[in-house]
């Protein structure tokens, strides 16, 4: 307010060193360009533009793309009522879908997490032929179609598929069952796992390992005491990362996992039946309830890279 | 490898390693090459003129091209906006930093399935803006739209989440020397900054459309799965395999698995130009570490 009515009483047409009798009492009329000088005093002028456009930009942007349309599941479900919700989310159908979602993911992180571990181990510390087509073809899931993962799954597990047969052969099933469900999980999260551990493989310091290795550790020791323990930060991130991708996913399991609801129906197909079913109601619980624990994983990874950060920080 | 050796001096030399390179390259043929496999061999099961007959079937060609277009639009607009968001975050500096960049990963952390439903609850018939679509004549869901709309979300952080760490490296040096020298803030980033970042540009360009043309699940919610008009290439795969004709089934999926090759490889290509681009994991830390201090 100050500012306007100065600047009436003087227009910024006139230049303001054209009135040096103002210049120190308290009326001083502001003009344009000693407006962006005080400016300039707070903060450090900014050199490089496109602050405001690109950072409006970017939040307009986010809010109509991703903010807003999941706020709609949120107030969506409060237009239920909390027993309504209550009764959808903990009906048996639901419960066994979601214990079978975050189940398969379960172990199939674990599976993630020590084969990923040896993956990662294997392309950083050893060379051997083709090793740079072994490291590319370690993002085949990241780049191959769901759909098509889950086609192929189900082609190789399937009772007469190439393996399908001889796991029969030992009266193991796999396709159109939870394993399946393990076997597609597995598929999908195995780079997160790798490519976590890949550059802090790289960055471990060998000293360490070669001292004590001539302090007479075993490699099994140094490997146990030495190197595992720099690499938990990593392995948990990449478990979790792994998990929380496989929580959600849909394409590759439905061809594979028979889809028998209370026996191997995941969460998500939940989510779309009801929504063929038009219960909208019913899916918007789930989903909160999937978003919910979703969202609750992903601070908790942002938690554990700040806890490796800090425990790593020097590097 | 010198580790290695020190460890296993003395020992039976190099038992591990072999047992350890047996079982990694074991598990990736298990779990990763023979799926690929089994997509071709399936695909040619007939024949190569069962083969190229599945390929040429018109509604087969109509889903190639809904899926070229969507990803025509998705990834362009996804490339504007990680432009602008690396921008403003690697440029600037601001309050609630690591806030927005937790955000635009938000994305990554939905079920594709979630993806979909959230279109649905604002466009659908019963949905936010359903009525006043329906008096407008406009359908969002079970039409083209919606298909986009879907796939714009589920792709949005790729290319932002890869040209943020990129920008931050590059710092802001050449375009303050630019601007000083008398370049427009246009000059600056279409002279200075783009030849810069454009092998990054490229990969999150590359890894964004992969998943926009490969999206399978939030695009089947609000797809409708109507033949000849909303199917894309991943969805005419599941109709088809549904059907029992997996001939064709995995004929067109071998096409989407020939994309994910030339991803892989232009992958290979890109992160052979510029190393620092691999290891989204090391950008994440370097980046949470920047954001830190």
């Amino acid at each position: 307010m100050f500012l306007k009515s100065a600047s009436e009483q003087c227009p910024a047409t006139v230049p303001a060193t054209a009135q040096p009798k103002f210049q120190d009492t308290m009326a001083t009329p502001v003009a344009a360009v000693e407006l962006s000088k005080l400016n300039a005093r707070r903060r450090p002028p900014r050199v490089l533009p496109g602050f405001g456009l690109t950072l409006g930009y970017t939040m307009v942007y986010l809010s109509l793309i991703v903010l807003i349309p999941l706020s709609a599941v949120f107030i969506r479900s409060q237009g239920l009522g909390w027993g309504h919700f209550w009764s959808v989310v903990t009906a048996p159908r639901v419960i066994a879908s979601l214990r079978l979602s975050f189940g398969a993911s379960l172990i199939a992180a674990l599976i993630n997490a020590i084969f990923g571990l040896i993956v990662a181990w294997v392309l950083v510390r050893y060379t051997f032929p083709s090793k740079r087509l072994v490291d590319a073809i370690v993002d085949l899931p990241f780049a191959l179609p769901t759909a098509v993962a889950g086609i192929a799954l189900t082609a190789l597990y399937a009772p007469n598929g190439w393996l399908g047969i001889w796991l029969l052969s030992f009266g193991i099933k796999v396709a159109f069952t939870p394993l399946g469900i393990v076997v597609a999980l597995t598929f999908i999260g195995l780079p997160f796992v790798v490519r976590t551990l890949q550059p802090v493989l790289e960055d471990l310091d060998r000293e360490v390992e070669q001292a004590a290795a001539t302090l007479g550790a075993s490699a099994a020791q140094a490997f146990a005491r030495v190197i595992l323990p720099a690499l938990w930060p990593a392995i948990l991130t990449g478990f979790a990362l792994s998990f929380a991708r496989a929580v959600g996913e849909y394409g590759s399991v439905i061809f594979i996992a028979g889809n028998m609801p209370m026996k191997s129906e995941i969460a998500p197909l939940l989510i779309v039946t009801k929504l063929e079913q038009y219960d909208y109601a019913g899916a918007t619980a789930i989903a909160v309830v999937m978003l919910v624990l979703s969202f609750a994983l992903m601070l908790g990874i942002n938690a554990l890279q700040h806890w490796a950060l800090s425990r790593h920080g020097g590097r | 490898m010198a580790a290695a050796e020190v460890l296993s001096k003395g020992r039976r030399p190099g038992l591990a390693r072999l047992l350890l390179i047996a079982v990694a390259l074991l598990f990736l043929g298990l779990f990763l090459v023979m799926p690929l496999l089994v997509v071709f061999v399936q695909a040619l099961a007939k024949g190569i003129g069962a083969y190229l007959v599945a390929i040429s079937d018109p509604l087969a060609w109509t889903a190639i091209r809904l899926t070229l277009y969507v990803a025509a639009i998705a990834v362009p607009c996804n490339l504007l906006f990680g432009v602008a968001a690396a921008w403003a975050i690697a440029k600037f500096e601001f309050r609630g930093k690591s806030t927005l960049i937790t955000l635009i990963d938000l994305p990554f952390a939905v079920s594709p399935v979630i993806a979909g439903l959230v279109f649905v609850l604002l466009f659908g018939s019963h949905g936010w803006f359903g009525g006043y679509l329906r008096m407008h004549h406009i359908r969002v869901i079970f039409a083209v739209p919606g298909i986009v709309l879907a796939t714009i979300f589920v792709t949005f952080p790729f290319i932002a989440r890869e040209l943020i760490p990129v920008m931050q490296a590059q710092g802001k040096d050449d375009e303050e020397t630019a601007r000083s020298l008398g370049a427009s803030g246009w000059q600056t980033f279409w002279h200075v900054t783009l030849p810069n970042i454009r092998w990054g540009l490229m990969y999150g360009v590359l890894l964004c459309n992969a998943r926009a043309m490969g999206e399978f699940g939030a695009v089947s919610v609000v797809s409708g799965h109507i033949r000849g008009l909303t199917n894309t290439m991943p969805l005419h795969v599941e109709i088809l395999y549904n059907e029992y004709n997996y001939t064709a089934a995995f004929a067109v999926a071998s096409l989407l698995a020939l994309l994910a090759l030339l991803t892989l490889a232009g992958k290979s290509f890109l992160e052979w130009r510029q190393p620092e681009l691999k290891h989204a994991a090391r950008q994440v830390r370097d980046r949470t570490r920047r954001v830190n201090t």
